[in-house]
């Protein structure tokens, strides 16, 4: 019973957040300078009055406010995200086309950064102050520092340019007719650059977050207690350690993965992956703006889902996170 | 005194502060270095670097002098760091102390707010409000500081919280000073550390963003960025490499000093904190 209470709770914030967005969309569109109509149809000049006065009938752009803003939320939760005048399709029909190839890219670029980045840290928490724990440390905190995109382009230079052993941009090689696993394999060779290159500075963040926790725990009693009990070092880090500094760890990486998403942007930029990232793009330098904040919608969407799911799990694994 | 030497015992911090000066050197000399526009053709395209000392790091795709391009985007990148770093102090702060002294009711309502914008994806978000209000430096600035005040507001809160409890904030209710007097008196000078701190590694994100978000055409078009002069050289990395190299280095660089800088300031603000966690 209480679990159940506890998830409808969830929805129901979440619905509440995913409200929210909408309103700020909403908002963003009419506080734009110009026309609405002219923005909704991404012509800044506004050249075609005719078109521009079917548009604002069609969108009630001549109603109030309050009767517009109903209809747009009413809209969207009919899943009717707008028309793309550009790409001349529904916005959700863009957005679902490319939804794919990002999820397979975000999910990738976190289950590396997730792990390399808890090795990393794990490995620098237990040689603390030694030389493997400077180097470590001093590698976390350039990639810390590197943009997204720059370390992307110069991976290409590097692996695709110069020693060519990496296709340098696409999601698979274009008109090669490769079907099953030959298909998944040359798919794959085109994700490493892409995934690593995102999951860089994820995985400089959670190697310094796995650090630091671990180094926390290792403070605290019961592992002196278990120091006391002479128990072995490889014991303690292990099975006291390690897995009271992870659940942390990973609760926070979860709430996190939405920076993933964002970084998308950038990644499916350089790379040419058909995501919804390179689809913001796209629409950015067409003025497409009822794509952009359609995907703006939907990776927010997207958030707010994973940090559900992330919340849900973590309660069941761990009962001391349960809140309320 | 005592703060410079626990400063300087952090060997990343010195390294830090040296490189930061550097960068603040170039960017204020940039107009004397390169009297002329960066943006102004000065010589052949794609002149590699290195060949011409006139042109040290070479020139871009229409012949501008990259090395030129890096200076006067060191002013842009610093400058909108800074401004948008204040800008999210600015709305961060007055959340932040204004849930955590009030509690109850308003904290409840500023905190959902708060939680809403960390949900939400801040890139995203950053380049949504720019595309909409046209690239400028003030839209780009003001992205910036809507993204990333919520970390403040969090801390703020926090600190608050605990020194709403101390004797001389009660002492000062008791007096009969009003509410805002005793947040900007009493409270917030005491919460001050860990704010400069916390600013000092915003600057560093906040210069992240700002070039990512010129990488993507959304910079300022009147102003040269470094994030821009990544952009524009994409698509030619195969011919010029130095065109996206350079500018790179300059944004990790300067990054990488701010980062180093806010964590020996974490130490020598902190000392209690830092001990504890080494």
């Amino acid at each position: 019973m209480k679990i159940l209470t506890r998830i409808v709770g969830r929805l129901v914030k979440a619905a509440v957040v995913l409200l929210a967005i909408l309103v700020l969309n909403f908002l963003l569109i009419h506080a734009a300078p110009g026309d609405p109509a002219a923005v909704m149809a991404g012509e800044a000049g506004a050249t075609d009055e005719m078109f521009l006065a079917q548009l604002r009938e069609k969108f009630g752009l001549d109603q109030p406010l309050h009767v517009q803003l109903w209809k747009y939320i009413s809209d969207v939760a009919r899943l009717d995200l707008g028309y793309s005048y550009r790409q001349q399709m529904p916005v959700l029909d863009l957005i679902l086309d490319r939804l794919p190839a990002t999820l397979l890219l975000t999910g990738t670029a976190f289950a590396v950064s997730l792990v390399f980045g808890v090795l990393a840290g794990v490995l620098a928490a237990s040689r603390v102050g030694k030389w493997s724990d400077t180097l470590i440390s001093s590698v976390a905190l350039l990639f810390y520092a590197t943009p997204l995109f720059w370390a992307a382009l110069m991976g290409v230079l590097l692996f695709s340019v110069t020693l060519g052993w990496l296709p340098p941009f696409g999601y698979e090689t274009v008109g090669s007719g490769f079907t099953g696993w030959r298909r998944a394999l040359d798919i794959a060779e085109h994700l490493v650059l892409p995934a690593l290159s995102l999951g860089l500075f994820f995985t400089a963040v959670y190697s310094r977050m796995t650090r630091a926790s671990m180094l926390e725990v290792s403070q605290m009693d019961f592992v002196k207690t278990a120091r006391a009990k002479g128990l072995s070092p490889a014991v303690i880090e292990r099975r006291h350690i390690l897995r009271n500094a992870l659940l942390p760890i990973v609760t926070l990486a979860g709430l996190q993965a939405g920076q993933l998403v964002g970084g998308a942007v950038l990644t499916e930029t350089v790379f040419a992956w058909p995501g919804i990232g390179r689809l913001m793009f796209e629409a950015l330098t067409q003025r497409d703006y009822n794509v952009l904040l359609g995907v703006f919608f939907v990776s927010a969407a997207m958030v707010i889902l994973f940090n559900l799911i992330t919340d849900l799990v973590y309660g069941i694994v761990d009962p001391r996170i349960r809140v309320q | 005194m005592d703060f410079w030497r626990r400063f300087a015992s952090n060997r990343g911090g010195v390294i830090g502060l040296v490189l930061l000066v550097i960068i603040v050197a170039v960017a204020a000399t940039a107009p004397l270095l390169f009297p002329n526009n960066p943006w102004k053709m000065v010589s052949r395209p794609f002149l590699p670097p290195f060949e011409n000392m006139k042109f040290i790091l070479g020139t871009d795709t229409v012949g501008r002098d990259v090395a030129a391009g890096l200076a006067h985007g060191a002013r842009v990148s610093l400058l909108v760091g800074l401004v948008s770093t204040v800008a999210a102090l600015l709305i961060g702060i007055p959340m932040g102390a204004l849930a955590g002294y009030f509690g109850g009711r308003v904290d409840d309502a500023l905190m959902r707010i708060t939680e809403f914008f960390q949900t939400v994806p801040s890139f995203a978000l950053a380049i949504v409000i720019v595309a909409i209000f046209q690239p400028s430096v003030v839209s780009i600035t003001l992205a910036i500081g809507i993204v990333s005040w919520p970390p403040v507001a969090r801390l703020v809160r926090g600190e608050v919280m605990s020194l709403r409890k101390r004797e001389y904030v009660e002492a000062a209710i008791l007096q009969g000073l009003s509410a805002p007097s005793i947040i900007l008196r009493q409270v917030l000078p005491n919460a001050i550390s860990p704010i400069i701190v916390m600013a000092s590694l915003m600057v560093a994100s906040a210069i992240l963003l700002e070039s990512s978000l010129s990488f993507l055409g959304l910079g300022d078009p009147n102003l040269m960025s470094w994030g821009y002069m990544i952009g524009a050289a994409r698509t030619v990395i195969r011919q010029a490499w130095w065109l996206s190299f350079f500018p790179g280095v300059a944004i990790v660089l300067t990054v990488l000093a701010l980062n180093l800088i806010g964590e020996s300031l974490n130490d020598a603000l902190n000392p209690r904190l830092s001990r504890r966690r080494s």
